[in-house]
């Protein structure tokens, strides 16, 4: 990897020469109700518009490469017969501007699945393949168990990964047209101090994370307790809402739709991203469900991610960043419930 | 400009026939199709006679027993199918189909003529070329008579390569049972062909019990399964569940039992997870998994 470091003043420089593109950034997004600042993703114009310095956006930036819902095809209908057009909707490329390492290892991660295995599926690759990502380091949350995932840092899947070194960023080059952009800024080569500090800064980062989660033998646990009375005691304070795989950097699951529109002469196929959470995921025509309790249906989760993507992929699919935590009404974490069903060893 | 970023467009990479596996631009595609004929079989199923148009992709559309199809109908909706035909007829495939929700109950109401969207082949297979030599046991309730009618018309065209072969076949009343008509033709091919039914009405002169009753007597035929047979089983979970056991005990070994699993896919492709068992999706490990492989999957029948 080639590596270089450059004045903080020269970060505004890099969004202008980039500014041709579309970019998207984190953005401030007013506070909650106990004044904490809230952030998201979105398209921004202005540099003074990027909340660089963010904690953690409510939201993953997942719908930038798996939209909410998405018109997969539409048809077009005559007296004898049907056309079917296909659109992957995506058109130009776009800049990330400020994503942090668990949210980058996440779209590693739906990689595995979404581009890199049988069947690949060409409206997420589309929007992935025409990503360039800006990757800034961060400040460990309450929530963030990252480091407990391996994925608190990541090594691949981005053009450019900054780390602030106080005056100074220090950059991490991955691509052939981030190295083109740098080269219009004032970089130098890293000086050895730079090095010292950046190897200060990850170990100074890795030692604030208080949440941790205990995933050593993970897998084998989970198929050992899968008759834990510990799912049936989440399994009743589980709403069933499904906001943790709404929020979640990794959740890819969908339904399908069809729809008549009402020329009727025309029909469109939607995709919506679902939640193993909701009451119909597993249910079938006739109306049997193989999952019908709310605990069956928050076990299958955590048995998805922790279990069997490991057996897929040989790592889990859970990046650590704690929003479905965050965001739960009912407060379940991933840290305590995988404490409680690992139980007392 | 220097800095517009360039766009890339990943169908372009690709070049070729549709339809590979990893093909992106296969992934949404279509086969044009034709319903030619419906059969109604009950109250409820009707056998579709479905034929893909272009005479070259129906020649290249191949399947093995076993596996299943996407059909779509433009603003009602896709799902998943068992093919109920042979392999030899390739393009010309049957889907049996019971109507049941949004997109079978519009099926019912079409004409033949209508124009459908295949998608498939998808899934795992019967080995049927490692059951040649053996006997084969078919157990089928309900539906579950469905998956079966592909393996065993498979058979019937290759008769002289499989030893005895019995369909044990059970349904909740006469006016339910599939394929009735077909009945006198299979058991002329010599298959032992034994049906049941829970509750018998008035015109029933046939068996009333359960489908294990069935199995009871056939295994008490051949003392022991273990060198010999190869089983399918197909139907509702508690059927798995009772038959499973008995053929195990009467020494079946668990890789030589194959059964079919329903799950509600919404893409067929491993991508929706709406068909998974754990991590296992039903749509690319499956829909026919070996009993080995069932038991290893939790909440699996």
């Amino acid at each position: 990897m080639i590596f270089k470091v450059f004045k903080k003043e020269e970060l505004a420089r890099l969004h202008e020469l980039l500014a041709v593109n579309i970019i998207v950034g984190p953005v401030s997004k007013g506070n909650d109700r106990n004044g904490k600042p809230l952030y998201d993703f979105d398209v921004t114009y202005d540099f003074n518009e990027l909340a660089l310095d963010y904690t953690q956006t409510v939201h993953s930036p997942k719908r930038f490469v798996l939209p909410y819902h998405e018109t997969l095809s539409t048809f077009s209908i005559t007296r004898d017969g049907w056309k079917k057009h296909v659109d992957l909707n995506v058109y130009r490329p776009l800049v990330f501007f400020g994503m942090h390492a668990c949210d980058i290892n996440a779209l590693n991660k739906l990689d595995l699945v979404l581009a890199q295995s049988t069947y690949p599926n060409p409206y997420y690759m589309g929007k992935r393949k025409n990503l360039f990502i800006i990757g800034m380091g961060c400040n460990p949350e309450p929530q963030c168990f990252c480091r407990s995932m391996g994925t608190d840092s990541v090594l691949h899947g981005f053009d450019l990964f900054l780390t602030d070194l106080g005056g100074k960023y220090f950059a991490e080059i991955l691509s052939a047209t981030a190295f083109d952009l740098l080269t219009q800024l004032t970089c130098q080569d890293p000086s050895a101090k730079d090095l010292a500090l950046y190897k200060h800064a990850t170990k100074e980062k890795s030692k604030r994370y208080t949440a941790t989660v205990d995933t050593s033998d993970l897998t084998k646990i989970l198929d050992l307790e899968f008759e834990s009375t510990a799912w049936d005691a989440w399994g009743e304070k589980c709403l069933s809402c499904g906001t943790c795989a709404n929020v979640c950097p990794t959740c890819y699951c969908y339904g399908v739709d069809e729809h008549v529109d009402p020329d009727l002469k025309h029909a469109s196929k939607i995709k919506s991203l679902h939640s193993c959470n909701l009451i119909d995921f597993a249910k079938v025509a006739g109306g049997h469900n193989f999952r019908p309790t709310s605990a069956s249906r928050l076990k299958y989760r955590y048995y998805h991610k922790h279990r069997g993507f490991v057996e897929a992929f040989e790592e889990s699919l859970c990046v650590g960043c704690g929003r479905c935590g965050a965001a739960c009404l009912a407060d379940i974490t991933p840290p305590e419930v995988i404490a409680s069903v690992r139980g007392k060893e | 400009m220097q800095n517009k970023l360039n766009f890339i467009d990943i169908l372009d990479q690709t070049s070729g026939a549709r339809g590979g596996k990893e093909d992106p631009g296969s992934f949404e595609y279509t086969l044009s199709a034709e319903i030619t004929s419906i059969y109604p079989l009950t109250a409820t199923e009707k056998l579709y006679q479905i034929q893909i148009i272009d005479p070259d992709q129906r020649k290249r559309f191949s399947f093995r027993p076993g596996q299943f199809v996407m059909l779509e109908l433009p603003g009602i909706g896709e799902a998943p199918f068992s093919i109920s035909s042979s392999p030899i007829r390739h393009g010309d495939i049957e889907l049996c189909i019971r109507a049941v929700g949004n997109l079978t109950n519009f099926l019912a109401r079409v004409e033949r003529g209508t124009r459908v969207g295949i998608s498939g082949p998808f899934g795992t297979h019967f080995p049927l070329e490692k059951m040649q030599g053996q006997d084969i046991l078919l157990i089928g309730g309900g539906l579950g008579i469905v998956p079966l009618r592909s393996p065993l018309l498979a058979v019937l065209e290759n008769r002289s390569r499989y030893g005895r072969v019995d369909i044990m076949y059970g349904a909740k009343t006469p006016a339910e049972l599939l394929f009735t008509y077909q009945y006198e033709e299979w058991r002329r091919f010599d298959i032992e062909l034994g049906i049941t039914v829970d509750q018998a009405d008035k015109s029933w002169h046939g068996r009333t019990g359960l489908i294990t009753e069935l199995l009871q007597e056939r295994i008490s035929q051949t003392p022991n399964l273990r060198e010999n047979t190869y089983a399918i089983v197909c139907g509702p979970p508690v059927m798995f569940h009772f038959v499973c056991k008995m053929l195990t005990e009467a020494g079946l070994p668990m890789q030589k039992m194959f059964v079919s699993l329903e799950r509600r896919m919404h893409c067929g492709r491993g991508k929706c997870c709406r068909c998974n068992i754990g991590s296992t999706y039903t749509c690319l490990d499956g829909p026919v998994f070996d009993y080995w492989s069932v038991m290893n999957l939790k909440e699996a029948i």
